[in-house]
C-alpha cells in the first residue's frame, strides 16, 4: 500500500541561505529524509520543479520588498502547512536593524541607483504576513530540531522541542558559565534552547539567535548585565542583534538603554 | 623509612613526590584517575594522570554570581574551591542512553548497555562526600535502585581532601559535612607545604596503600595541620542558621510569604542552580523516533524544577510562575527533603549562590524569610 509521499517545498525569502544549507547539510539523513517525503521544490538543491500544490512549505526569509508580500501570499494558497524556518523568517532577522532606522538612507549607502530598488521600510517575519503553522528559530537552525519536527508532521504528533533557555543545554554539556566566570554578558538566561549552548561552550555570550525565551525575565537580566557593562550600551547592543525585531527584545533593548543610563 | 603496619585510621606522609605513584598503581587496579583541572578560566572534573594536571597554586574567589581564579597565592594542588562541576555527572551523567526499539517483524528492544567506568576521584571535599551519600538514598533505595548510579557507585575508589582555604559562599559547617571531611572514604588527604597527610578510611585504601613504605607524619607536622583546619572553619563564607529547618519552609502560612514575590522578580528561572547542585537528582526520559518511523529511543537528560516543562502535567502546568518555581526549589532542598530521605538536600557547597547568573543568595533568602515571618 504504497500511499503517496507527502510534498515538501522549499522557499527563500530575504536571507542569506545558511537555514536551506542547514537541511542540505542533513547528510546522514538526507537519504531517509528522500525516502519519507517528496522534496517537489527546491531551487538550492535542485532545477527540476513539481508543480503545487504542496503539502509543507518550508520558508527560509523575512519580507522586505512588495513583491515578496505578494509571493507569500501564494505560497499560503499553495501549501496546506507552513513552516517559517530560522532567525529571518520568524523574527526580521539582522536586515530588520532597518525597522530602526531610515531604509532610505540605507539604500542610498549602500546602492549607486537605488532608484531601481523596490524595497519595504521594514523587515518583518513571515507570520506578520500570512498564517504560519510553525516556527523553527536559530540563525541558522539546529538540523537536527528541523528533522524532528518534519517527523512529528509525518507521524502526527507534537515534536518534541525544549521548553527552556539556554542555561540548561549549556549546563548539559559542562560548559563553563561565561557570565559567571569571565564577566562575559551572556543572554543564554532568556533565550530559547535548541543550538546546544554552542557559543558559550566556545567562550563566548549567547547572542540570542534562537530567539526569546517566552518565559525569559528580561526584567531581571537587563539589570544584571547593564550592571556589568564592558561600555556603555553593550546590553542594548547585544539584544538589538539578529532578533532585534522579535517583541520580547525589542523591548528589552529599550529597557537597557535607560537601566543603563539609570 | 619506618616499617610501620598500616590499617584503617592510619594517617601516613606521603611526599608530593610519591602522588604520582598512588595515581599509576590506582590506574593499574583498573581505575580511571579523574580530578581537578583548570579549563577556560575555572575548574573542570576531568582525567588526570599525574599531579601536573591538578590547578597548582590556584585559589578562588566566589560571590553571589561571581566565579575567579586568583594564581600565585601558593603551590599547593588543593588550594582552590570546586567550580560548578561536580563528580555528580560521573554517577549521574547529564545524558544516558536507555533503550532502543526497532521495528523488524515484530518490535525488538534493545536496552542500551554500556560498560561501566571504574572511577578513582581525586580530591573529594567534604560538602561533595556528603552530597554523593545523599544521592546514594535517591538513587540506591532498599526497594529499587537505578542501575546506571549503582554500578558506577559501587566500583569508585575515594580519595577525599580537606578543605584549608574555603571560599566566599562555603557553609559546609552550618550544614555538618566540611571542612573537615565527615563520610566514608577510601583515602583522606590534607595538603601541607610538601607533603599530603592521608588517612586511611577503608580496607580498600589500606591495600592500595600496603604496596609501598610510608611514614608517619610527625607530631609537629600533625599539629600544623590540625591548626590550618581550625583556621579554615574560622574562614568559612557564609553561615546558615538550620535550627527551624525545615520547618520555616515548609509551614503552610510560610508559603505566601511576600519574600517569594520579591525573589521571584529576580529569579530567571534558568536552573542554574539545580545543575550545580551536587544533590539535585531531577531528570526527565525523552523519546526520539526517526523520520520512516522504523526506529524510536529513549535517553535520561539531567532536568530542573525551574523547567516549566517539569511541571507540565496533561491540561496544565502544576508550577506555572517562578515564584511557584522557585518555592518549589528552596522549600524542597531545605525542607521537604528531610522527610523525604531524612537528611536536608544541601550540603553547603555553595555552588547554588556562585554560579547564580541573578547573584541569588539562597542562604540570605532563607535569612530574609525568617525575618518576614517572626516579624
Ligand atoms: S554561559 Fe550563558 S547560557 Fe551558559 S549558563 Fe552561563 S548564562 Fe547560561
Ligand atoms: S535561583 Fe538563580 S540559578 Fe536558580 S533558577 Fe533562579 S536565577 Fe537561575
Ligand atoms: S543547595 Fe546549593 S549549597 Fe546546598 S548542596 Fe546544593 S548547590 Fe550546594
Ligand atoms: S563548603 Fe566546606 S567542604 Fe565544601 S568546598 Fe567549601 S570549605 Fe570545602
Amino acid at each position: 500500500m504504497a500511499a503517496k509521499k507527502p510534498t515538501v517545498a522549499v522557499y527563500k525569502f530575504s536571507s542569506c541561505d545558511g537555514c536551506q544549507l542547514s537541511l542540505l547539510n542533513l547528510e546522514d539523513e538526507l537519504l531517509d529524509l528522500a525516502g519519507a517525503v517528496d522534496i517537489a521544490y527546491f531551487l538550492e538543491a535542485s532545477r527540476a520543479v513539481k508543480p503545487g500544490p504542496y503539502d509543507i512549505a518550508l520558508v527560509e526569509g523575512s519580507v522586505t520588498t512588495p513583491h515578496e508580500i505578494e509571493r507569500i501570499r501564494e505560497i499560503r494558497e499553495d501549501a496546506r502547512f507552513v513552516i517559517a524556518l530560522g532567525t529571518c523568517a520568524t523574527s526580521g532577522g539582522i536586515q530588520a536593524l532597518r525597522n530602526f532606522a531610515d531604509a532610505e538612507e540605507y539604500a542610498r549607502a549602500v546602492y549607486d541607483h537605488p532608484e531601481y530598488l523596490e524595497y519595504l521600510n521594514t523587515a518583518t517575519p513571515i507570520s506578520e504576513t500570512i498564517k504560519v503553522d510553525l516556527e523553527i528559530w536559530g540563525c541558522p537552525v539546529n538540523k537536527h530540531l528541523v528533522l524532528e519536527c518534519i517527523a512529528a508532521l509525518l507521524q502526527n504528533r507534537k515534536p518534541n522541542l525544549p521548553q527552556y533557555s539556554v542555561c540548561l543545554e549549556c549546563k548539559r554539556r559542562g560548559a563553563v558559565c561565561v557570565l559567571v566566570a569571565h564577566g562575559t554578558p551572556c543572554l543564554g538566561p532568556v533565550t530559547q534552547a535548541g543550538c546546544g549552548a554552542i557559543c558559550p561552550a566556545n567562550g563566548r555570550g549567547c547572542y540570542g539567535c534562537f530567539g526569546p525565551w517566552p518565559q525569559g525575565n528580561f526584567d531581571s537580566l537587563v539589570p544584571t548585565l547593564t550592571a556589568t557593562e564592558r561600555f556603555p550600551g553593550e546590553t542594548h547592543l547585544l539584544l538589538r542583534n539578529f532578533n532585534a525585531h522579535a517583541p520580547a527584545f525589542r523591548k528589552a533593548a529599550e529597557a537597557a538603554l535607560t537601566v543603563g543610563k539609570k | 623509612m619506618l616499617d610501620i603496619t598500616i590499617s584503617r585510621g592510619t594517617t601516613v606522609a606521603l611526599s608530593k613526590a610519591e602522588f604520582d605513584l598512588l595515581l599509576a598503581d590506582l590506574r593499574e587496579n583498573g581505575y580511571q584517575t579523574v580530578g581537578p583541572r583548570v579549563q577556560d578560566e575555572s575548574i573542570v572534573y576531568a582525567d588526570i594522570q599525574t599531579l601536573a594536571d591538578l590547578p597548582r597554586g590556584v585559589q578562588t574567589e566566589q560571590e553571589a554570581g561571581h566565579f575567579r581564579l586568583m594564581r600565585g597565592a601558593s603551590n599547593n594542588y588543593f588550594d582552590f574551591i570546586p567550580a560548578a562541576d561536580s563528580w555528580k555527572k560521573f554517577l549521574f551523567p547529564p545524558r544516558v542512553d536507555l533503550l532502543t526499539v526497532r521495528k523488524g517483524k515484530g518490535w525488538e528492544y534493545v536496552e542500551t548497555e554500556t560498560a561501566t567506568p571504574r572511577y578513582a576521584l581525586v580530591g573529594v571535599r567534604g560538602c561533595e562526600l556528603a552530597a554523593i551519600e545523599i544521592q546514594d538514598k535517591i538513587f540506591i533505595r532498599p526497594d529499587f535502585y537505578d542501575p546506571t548510579y549503582r554500578l558506577r557507585r559501587e566500583g569508585l575508589f575515594i580519595i577525599a581532601v580537606n578543605c584549608l582555604h574555603p571560599a566566599g559562599t562555603c557553609f559546609c559547617t552550618s550544614m555538618g559535612t566540611g571542612p573537615k571531611v565527615q563520610g566514608s572514604y577510601d583515602l583522606c588527604l590534607t595538603e601541607l607545604d610538601d607533603v599530603f597527610l592521608v588517612e586511611i578510611g577503608s580496607e580498600l585504601g589500606r591495600s592500595l596503600l600496603s604496596k609501598r613504605k610510608y611514614d608517619l607524619p610527625s607530631a609537629f607536622v600533625q599539629n600544623i595541620a590540625n591548626q590550618r583546619l581550625a583556621r579554615a572553619v574560622q574562614e568559612m563564607g557564609r553561615s546558615l542558621d538550620t535550627r527551624d529547618l525545615p520547618g520555616l519552609l515548609t509551614e503552610p502560612e510560610n508559603l505566601e510569604a511576600a519574600r517569594w514575590d520579591e525573589v521571584a522578580k529576580r529569579c530567571l528561572s534558568c536552573g542554574n542552580c539545580t545543575q550545580v547542585c551536587p544533590t539535585c537528582f531531577c531528570w526527565d526520559a525523552t523519546d526520539s523516533v526517526n523520520l520512516s518511523a522504523t526506529q524510536a529511543s529513549r535517553t535520561r537528560v539531567w532536568d530542573s524544577c525551574f523547567n516549566p516543562a517539569y511541571s507540565y502535567v496533561f491540561g496544565g502546568n502544576t508550577r506555572p510562575t517562578i515564584r511557584a518555581r522557585y518555592r518549589q526549589w528552596l522549600t524542597h532542598k531545605f525542607g521537604a527533603w528531610k522527610e523525604q530521605f531524612g537528611t536536608l538536600g544541601c550540603t553547603g557547597c555553595g555552588r547554588c549562590i556562585t554560579w547564580c547568573p541573578a547573584k541569588i543568595d539562597h542562604v540570605a533568602e532563607i535569612a530574609a524569610l525568617r525575618e518576614e515571618v517572626n516579624s
